[in-house]
């Protein structure tokens, strides 16, 4: 079995941030707020992932996840309605 | 309706979760994937391949076909995005369409491009032809190197950067990447190895077969690099202008 290299504090820190940052990203009603939010999610998957040892995984989740979706949804926001209605 | 779907997620939240239950832990050197897959791996990927990085090895050698559409499913998605928001010109004349508005651009900003968009493209660089020893590849280096002309793009206009970029030659790009892709797969086939080994090159090339197998990798990570950088700014000027690729954000 491989020890774990972070602390199991960390985990529920990351954790919790991660299922915050999810409530956050669905019920929020500006969509460019939630396209920043999903950002911060896709940068704490990102820190998961390397807490789980998968490097090469978490760089793409960082360069793809966090990085270019944002300005993606942020663009795809500004096409439509700022604000959603549920 | 919506206390349906709420009954409905947390159903199927919970069948998930005692799903998960069933699965080997985390690191189990019994799961049937550590048993006998992955020791191959292991052992031979540094013998057979020449790369360190054995997620490389895996993605770019072994695991070949697969990455090969992976491609073409990035290549999908930005035709795609094209074909939905593309308008002809009859269209625009009749529908006065929202175009995104944008402020005059900030020096500041210009000037941040200006310096951070070089080092962007060298570590894109680095990352691309150092994935086969550190974590990185052809999607990470791609998407890096699109990630810098969209800052550019952020930070001047779109037509500033658009000008170098037009339509068919952002789609020529796409197009290249995937075919270098595929063509070094062929070219095994045509050599009279099987699809995407290497190994046959190493003739040609006039190297060993090991160096070979290392050559091929680094060759269809270049193609995946190429398609997607383009990939991911062809999303982008598509997004951000509403789909003429013309001006915009």
């Amino acid at each position: 079995m491989i020890e774990a290299t972070f602390l199991w504090q960390f985990d529920i820190i990351l954790m919790s941030m991660l299922v915050v940052c999810a409530i956050v990203a669905l019920t929020v009603k500006d969509l460019v707020a939630a396209s920043i939010v999903l950002g911060a999610y896709g940068f704490l998957i990102c820190l998961v992932y390397i807490e789980m040892l998968a490097v090469d995984v978490a760089f793409t989740e960082a360069a793809v996840g966090a990085g270019v979706s944002t300005v993606l949804l942020l663009g795809t926001a500004n096409l439509i309605k700022r604000r959603s209605k549920d | 309706m919506k206390a349906l779907t709420l009954i409905l997620t947390f159903a199927v939240g919970l069948i998930l979760l005692a799903a998960v239950v069933d699965l080997p832990d985390w690191g189990d050197p019994d799961s049937p994937a550590s048993t006998y897959l992955s020791p191959h791996f292991i052992q031979n990927a540094m013998v057979e391949t020449g790369a360190p990085n054995m997620v490389t090895a895996v993605l770019a050698d072994y695991r070949s076909y697969d990455t090969m559409f992976e491609v073409v499913v990035v290549f999908c998605a930005a035709l795609t995005i094209m074909f939905v928001l593309r308008r002809t010109h009859r269209e625009t004349e009749k529908f006065h369409k929202p175009r995104p508005e944008r402020e005059d651009s900030d020096i500041i900003l210009q000037w941040a491009a200006r310096l951070l968009v070089p080092a962007m493209q060298l570590f894109a660089l680095y990352v691309l032809v150092h994935g086969h020893h550190s974590p990185g590849g052809g999607f990470q280096g791609g998407v890096i190197f699109g990630a810098g002309f969209i800052l550019l793009a952020l930070a001047y206009d779109l037509e500033t950067i658009l000008k170098p970029f037009r339509e068919g030659r952002l789609f020529m790009f796409c197009v290249l990447g995937a075919a270098l892709y595929v063509g070094i797969g062929v070219g095994s086939l045509l050599l009279g190895g099987n699809f995407m080994d290497y190994g046959v090159w190493a003739d040609i090339l006039g190297v060993s077969e090991v160096k070979a197998h290392y050559l091929g990798m680094l060759g269809i990570e270049i193609g995946v690099t190429i398609t997607v950088m383009a990939v991911m700014f062809s999303l982008y000027a598509d997004l951000a202008s509403g789909g003429d690729m013309d001006e915009g954000l």
